[in-house]
């Protein structure tokens, strides 16, 4: 293995480490209580009411233009991880480039306010 | 075959792994189940309760008590629940809690996965703990648990925006992403006071990011009753539960590690040196965690409204122009690290 792939390999045993522990924490409980379901206990909870009909219904749109902000502003940080490590060896040029971009955002960010997509009345 | 010979054989060296990890992660497993308790034991000393204390000396068995309780319970699986993602959403969320511990540095050289991106390896991770929560709100195929699983998602990609900006400001004036190096540039000065506006931002996110109080709207329990885990019992709430308390601690170390010097002695003064590192980082994850509970002794719980706000119109324009700020004085100044 590559020195660098064997730094990696801990995680592996990591995730079937919890893996098994998450698994055989709800496999023991399954066999070691007694399973005894019927119709009013196995209903979604409603506040004591008969569900009226299920979930798979529509939502609030709000939710979705926060999912397409978020994505925006994620890839801007995705960005800024490379040039945050090497700012050092890039010089003047490098600093001015990320500026440049990071003014751009800040732009479509105040439109974004003034526009409202931020608020959540 | 002498011990050394073997342990360079990969069965040695898959064993020596396994036992690292069961090194850390078994002392986590009890820091979580104790956790609780010190939760309970806290919250009722600030309202003058004595909390916990019928099981064993001062009521130090509860944990014990509670997880065979909730073993014996019946898992119900609700009449319109997907099966395979309701189970499956717990255990991702415990699994994800567990994996981050990977690559946190304790001491010098004592941690798992010495990797040079280990940074980028926990936000990875903790993005992806929405996974879990959209799962099983949208799983359970109830009313309560899908709109606690929409407000909880939203709530936490927006505490990430500004978490991210936080981290970034912190690798530029340390020129890695790697967790050990982040320490060992607080030599001369813990990130918290260079860059306390980002330590405070930082801290308030991440108790966003874990719902917890004042950001406990997903579980808001007068309105959505416990949210996105409503319909949960048995061991699959037991997961969520200790995936929650393993994030805090997770948070608490990162928060350790970016911003109160990781192992370090405070200033590196004489008396401070001679306590080694180990306990020192795990003293200041303690304090943190303190403080995550303080918090929730403290405030009322934050409107919708108020926590949108805050993440988007407060946190991440701060957040924004700190960094810009800290880029350009370590330019100007020349103090940038070249690594």
């Amino acid at each position: 293995m590559a020195p660098q792939l064997a730094n990696w390999f801990p995680i592996l045993v990591f995730m079937a480490i919890a893996g098994l522990i998450a698994l055989a924490m709800v496999a023991g409980s399954l066999l070691a209580a007694r399973q005894k379901p019927y119709a009013e206990k196995i209903s979604a909870y409603e506040c004591g009411f008969e569900p009226f009909d299920d979930a798979r219904r529509r939502f609030d749109v709000r939710f979705y233009l926060v999912a397409i902000l978020f994505i925006i502003f994620d890839l801007e940080v995705a960005f800024l991880f490379p040039w945050a490590v090497s700012l050092g060896r890039i010089g003047l040029f490098g600093f001015f480039s990320m500026i440049a971009f990071l003014g751009v955002l800040t732009v479509g960010f105040i439109y974004e306010w003034r526009k409202g997509a931020l608020d959540w009345e | 075959m002498s011990m050394s010979a073997f342990l360079a054989t990969p069965l040695g060296v898959l064993i020596l792994t396994l036992v690292k990890a069961l090194l850390f992660l078994v002392p986590l497993l009890i820091g979580v189940a104790y956790l609780t308790y010190a939760e309970r034991k806290v919250l009722a000393a600030m309202q003058l309760r004595k909390g916990p204390n019928v099981v064993g000396p001062f009521g130090l068995f509860q944990p014990f008590a509670d997880a065979i309780k909730m073993l014996m319970k019946e898992t119900i699986l609700p009449a319109g629940a997907n099966r395979g993602l309701f189970l499956l959403a717990p255990m991702l969320t415990f699994a994800l809690a567990m994996i981050a511990w990977a690559v946190i540095p304790v001491n010098p050289g004592w941690v798992n996965a010495n990797i040079n991106v280990g940074i980028l390896y926990l936000f990875a991770i903790s993005s992806l703990g929405v996974y879990g929560v959209i799962i099983a709100g949208w799983a359970s195929n109830s009313k309560y648990a899908f709109l606690g699983a929409l407000r909880s998602a939203a709530q936490m990609v927006s505490y990430e925006v500004s978490m991210g900006f936080v981290i970034v400001t912190v690798v530029l004036c340390v020129g890695s992403l790697n967790l050990t190096a982040v320490v060992e540039a607080q030599r001369n000065w813990w990130f918290c006071i260079p860059l306390f506006p980002m330590f405070v931002v930082f801290f308030i996110s991440t108790l966003a990011e874990t719902n917890r109080p004042p950001f406990d709207l997903p579980e808001g329990e007068s309105e959505i009753v416990a949210g996105f885990f409503v319909e949960y019992s048995s061991m699959s709430f037991a997961l969520f539960f200790l995936g929650e308390y393993a994030n805090m601690i997770l948070m608490s170390a990162l928060t350790t590690i970016l911003f109160l010097g990781g192992w370090l002695a405070p200033f590196g003064l004489a008396p401070f040196t001679w306590i080694p590192g180990p306990v020192w980082f795990i003293a200041k994850i303690c304090f943190c965690l303190f403080v995550f509970l303080w918090v929730r002794a403290t405030f009322p719980r934050y409107r919708y409204d108020q926590l949108m706000r805050l993440g988007w119109k407060v946190f991440l324009p701060l957040s924004l122009f700190w960094l810009v700020l800290t880029a350009g004085v370590l330019e100007f100044a020349g103090w940038l690290p070249v690594t």
